[in-house]
């Protein structure tokens, strides 16, 4: 495996192999505002996505190690103290029950903790509760989408500096953009709930996706350093070497950023049910997966797309090509001067 | 062995790690040996158990409330909660903007109104005082003869306020002990029996106080600052500056119309009589109860007596609080049991250590013996972070929540990442056919680049988050943030040095086919190598793998090469052109 893996490495290095990424540029670009126009859409159709608790406002309890797994005691508990409330009762892992109501005073919370010791016959000491009043979740959007806001801007900056050059700077944006919208939107498709831990793990990606595109952009301009005194690759061509190249380090640290988080989300979400450890994972999860799938379909070849048009490259574009024409004339006429 | 180079230079560095370390794992060591500190990190609530509540600070009217009256806010409901017996309550404030208040175990309901209440500050006359402890019950004042008020008090002044029963109280009061019980705030509009706490300075004295007659919210500002003398020379006297509205300015000229009487009645300065005194109120504690030397007309008053800069500082603070009555609503309350505490826990290392063992196996698969730099790299990290974690938890009372757990368990993969930039950088380097030492040097210049722009991104998000994050998720930006710092101590001062040397041994430096360095698995196109010794993969190829494939990839490969020198020749001469300026080919 290592020596395929070696071998397929050492091929996209030379280029001997190589994906088109950058020269199917239609194609990515197409998805890409395919997913973003769904993942703004979907969102709208479903009627929002499934907030967490934390943005609702109510209160939670969660019993642990429980005898039974039946809603409808969960359900008892909390009508018995609560006439006519219809909480939300579900078996969230295990041995774990999760159970939802509306906002309740401290004695209803004390009476219901213990209907449903009781009821799921565990101890006191396993069942937690949590109380999120109404204006939380206000507070919780608004410094979510500031923390946003201030990112992106701090990023482009960044981004601005680093690179010295807007296009590429633009382009890194656009991949982070992309990347944010998609993983919103595969938030919204599959129901996952967002809690502030979720928001926590999305702006993580965010950081994620614009580290994975710096490392692939160094080595564009590496290879793009000397481009016109150089008749071998169009700009496009290198670029798309570059990507290439990176191909694999960009999947090495995609698997090595994930496997870490997939641990995390097998742990939070197979063993302990909702949680900071799932819903941060879980964001971490799809977004890794996508920002590294946006640096490479979308930053990359935005950048040669951004660039194509300019004279210098147009000129050197030119250049390659009648090199080509000629060595091509030349190999017809003298086949096989290149070999040892 | 008076080398220098890089393999000196790697000894070097990797001893100022080892020094780093050492102070570290010293300092904790110290801590722990005085008691201070412990080599365990601090847990935070959820996995410990207890009560964790977020409260917003509420204002009166609605105004904003700046940082230092949300500080100022802080240390009251800290005073309060330890007042009322709750042992080992951590009280902060969040992002300038809400307090978090931590509990062990569940909070009563007493201990929650009490933390909710708004701070109370109200200006009292003193109608008597005396020592704090509570009057011996042999020498009480018998039944018969208690006050008994003779008409109804016609101001706040008026000793008619006190009745038998104010005095009984007064009596019994001992403000060595207070009782735990009184969380029902007074009338304003009737008599207060309460105590001023005993200081460094003075022991605690008890009062009868009249009705309220100045509110805090008349208090427009307060500072503090040396007395001015009579000549307007800067004396060593700490003196606390009050300011009032309109309202507040009116009142209290009045106020102290009347309490000048008595204080001229008594004798003046040598006089005794409580009823010269106004007592500064705060959550029904006297904090300060004055004389009053003079009628104060213009509204700004100035305490002096007996202040160090400190207790100057205090009361002006306490009194700008008690400016902005600052009530606080529950945002949101979690209570974590301690058993669902231990689990989390538990759970989140398990999930850390598979984690880790996913990366160790993943690395050794990609990168062979090289592996084994990123594990011991890793380990090395994980050392700095943990000594961080404890030491901060020892001096910072930094405490780790699940989500800063989830931080670190993160980190893992983020900080295996530099390593793999920099290992493919290294590859990169071999299949130019460069030597593994010219290859570890050229491609860390590169890598270096590369991994300090990525950790700085990597450190932005953590910062950003930081000041962002609202709720318990905080713990997780800043173990973000600190595994960076780590990481790129780790890159720089253990892994770099340790190829630097490794590149020197046989193992790696001739390419073992397992060293993960392999300059014939990873297709290099040998130049000149080290030892004087010239070698191609035609002359001796590579493991040629059982599958048919494998030789086919192999011709391959040849061609590659071939292919390869000649656009290398062709790069050469362009560059040859290039660097004396000719135009074209």
């Amino acid at each position: 495996m290592t020596t395929n893996f070696a071998t397929f490495g050492n091929e996209l290095y030379t280029g001997k192999r190589s994906y088109n990424f950058v020269s199917s540029k239609k194609i990515w670009f197409i998805i890409a505002a395919v997913a973003v126009a769904l993942s703004v859409l979907l969102p709208v159709a479903k009627g929002g996505f499934n907030l967490g608790i934390e943005f609702r406002g109510g209160s939670e309890f969660t019993v642990s190690n429980v005898k039974t797994t039946e809603a409808s005691l969960g359900e008892k508990a909390v009508q018995d103290v609560v006439e006519g409330s219809i909480p939300r009762v579900a078996n969230v892992a295990g041995n774990t029950m999760r159970i939802q109501t509306d906002k309740l005073t401290d004695d209803e919370t004390l009476r219901i903790k213990e209907g449903l010791t009781t009821a799921y016959g565990v101890t006191d000491n396993e069942v937690t509760s949590t109380f999120v009043g109404p204006t939380w979740g206000a507070d919780v959007t608004k410094q979510a989408l500031l923390g946003l806001v201030i990112f992106v801007v701090i990023a482009a900056v960044l981004m601005a500096l680093y690179f010295r050059t807007w296009k590429m700077s633009l382009s890194a944006l656009v991949g982070m953009l992309v990347t944010m919208f998609v993983t919103a939107g595969v938030y919204a498709l599959s129901d996952f709930e967002v809690t502030p831990s979720a928001i926590i793990g999305f702006l993580t990606v965010l950081s994620y996706s614009l580290y994975d595109t710096v490392v692939v952009f160094d080595k564009i301009r590496e290879n793009t350093a000397d481009l016109d005194a150089s008749t071998r690759r169009t700009f496009a061509e290198e670029v798309n070497l570059a990507v290439n190249q990176t191909l694999v380090r960009s999947i090495n640290t995609m698997m090595v950023a994930i496997l870490p988080v997939g641990a995390i989300l097998f742990i939070g979400a197979g063993l302990l049910g909702a949680g900071t450890l799932r819903d941060l994972s879980l964001a971490l999860f799809v977004g890794i997966l996508i920002g590294t799938a946006a640096t490479i379909f979308i930053a990359a070849p935005l950048y040669a797309w951004l660039r194509q048009g300019e004279p210098a490259l147009v000129k050197q574009a030119e250049r390659v090509e009648r090199r080509r024409t000629e060595s091509a004339a030349k190999a017809t006429a003298a086949p096989e001067t290149a070999t040892t | 062995m008076a080398r220098t180079g890089p393999k000196n230079s790697a000894l070097r560095v990797l001893v100022w790690l080892g020094v780093i370390l050492a102070v570290m794992t010293a300092v904790l060591a110290g801590g722990s040996i005085s008691g201070q500190a412990s080599w365990a990190p601090k847990l935070a609530l959820d996995l410990e158990g207890g009560t964790q509540m977020i409260l917003a600070p509420k204002v009166e009217g609605g105004s904003d409330i700046n940082e230092d009256q949300l500080n100022q806010a802080v240390a009251i409901i800290r005073q309060r909660v330890d007042g009322s017996g709750v042992a080992e309550a951590e009280i902060s404030t969040q992002s300038g903007r809400n307090v978090v208040v931590s509990l062990p175990g569940t909070p009563s309901k007493e201990t929650r109104a009490l933390i909710q209440a708004s701070a109370d500050m109200n200006f009292r006359p003193v109608l008597q005082a005396g020592p704090g402890a509570a009057v011996p019950t042999e020498s009480l004042t018998p039944d018969d003869q208690l006050p008994k008020p003779t008409a109804e008090p016609t101001n706040s002044s008026d000793v008619n306020w006190v009745t038998a029963e104010v005095y009984k109280k007064f009596e019994t009061l001992d403000c060595d002990n207070p009782s735990q019980d009184k969380q029902e705030r007074s009338d304003p509009a009737k008599p207060l029996v309460t105590c001023e706490p005993a200081t460094a300075t003075s022991p605690a004295i008890k009062y009868i106080l009249g009705p309220v007659e100045v509110k805090g919210s008349n208090i427009k500002s307060s500072s503090f600052q040396l007395q001015q003398g009579a000549q307007g020379a800067v004396t060593n006297e700490w003196a606390v500056n009050i300011q009032f509205d309109e309202q507040g300015t009116a009142k209290f000229k009045e106020v102290t119309e009347r309490l000048y009487q008595f204080f001229v009645a008594a004798g003046g300065e040598s006089g005794s009589d409580p009823k010269a005194q106004f007592a500064i109120v705060l959550d029904d504690q006297v904090i300060s109860a004055p004389r009053s030397l003079a009628v104060i007309t213009d509204g700004r008053p100035q305490i002096t007596g007996g202040f160090t800069e400190e207790s100057a500082k205090a009361l002006s603070d306490q009194l700008r609080f008690g400016a902005l009555p600052i009530s606080f609503e529950i945002q949101s309350e979690q209570q974590i049991s301690a058993t669902l505490g231990g689990e989390q826990l538990k759970m989140g290392l398990l999930a850390g250590i598979i984690g880790l063992l996913l990366v160790v196996v993943y690395s050794l698969f990609q990168y062979r013996a090289l592996g084994f730099v990123t594990i011991l790299s890793l380990v090395v990290a994980g050392a700095l972070t943990y000594l961080a974690i404890a030491i901060l938890g020892w001096t910072e009372n930094y405490r780790l929540s699940l989500a800063g757990v989830a931080g670190l368990i993160v980190a893992i993969g983020q900080t295996a990442d530099s390593f793999i930039v920099y290992f493919e950088r290294i590859r990169d380097e071999l299949r130019e056919g460069r030597g593994l030492v010219s290859a570890v040097e050229n491609g860390w210049k590169r890598a270096k680049r590369t991994v300090l722009a990525s950790k700085a991104v990597n450190l932005l998000a953590a910062l950003v988050l930081y000041f962002v994050a609202v709720g318990n998720v905080r713990g997780f930006a800043f173990t973000l943030g600190l595994t960076a710092i780590a990481d790129l101590i780790v890159v720089f001062m253990f892994t770099h040095p340790t190829l630097q040397l490794l590149a020197r041994t046989k193992f790696f430096g001739e390419g073992h086919r397992f060293s993960g360095l392999d300059p014939k698995r990873l297709g290099a196109v040998p130049l000149y190598r080290g030892a004087g010794r010239l070698r191609t993969p035609d002359e001796k190829p590579g493991v040629v793998r059982a599958k048919n494939t494998g030789a086919a990839a192999e011709a391959e490969r040849r061609m590659t090469i071939a292919e390869r020198r000649l656009a290398e020749k062709q790069e050469q001469l362009a560059g040859s052109s290039k660097s004396t300026s000719k135009e074209g080919k």
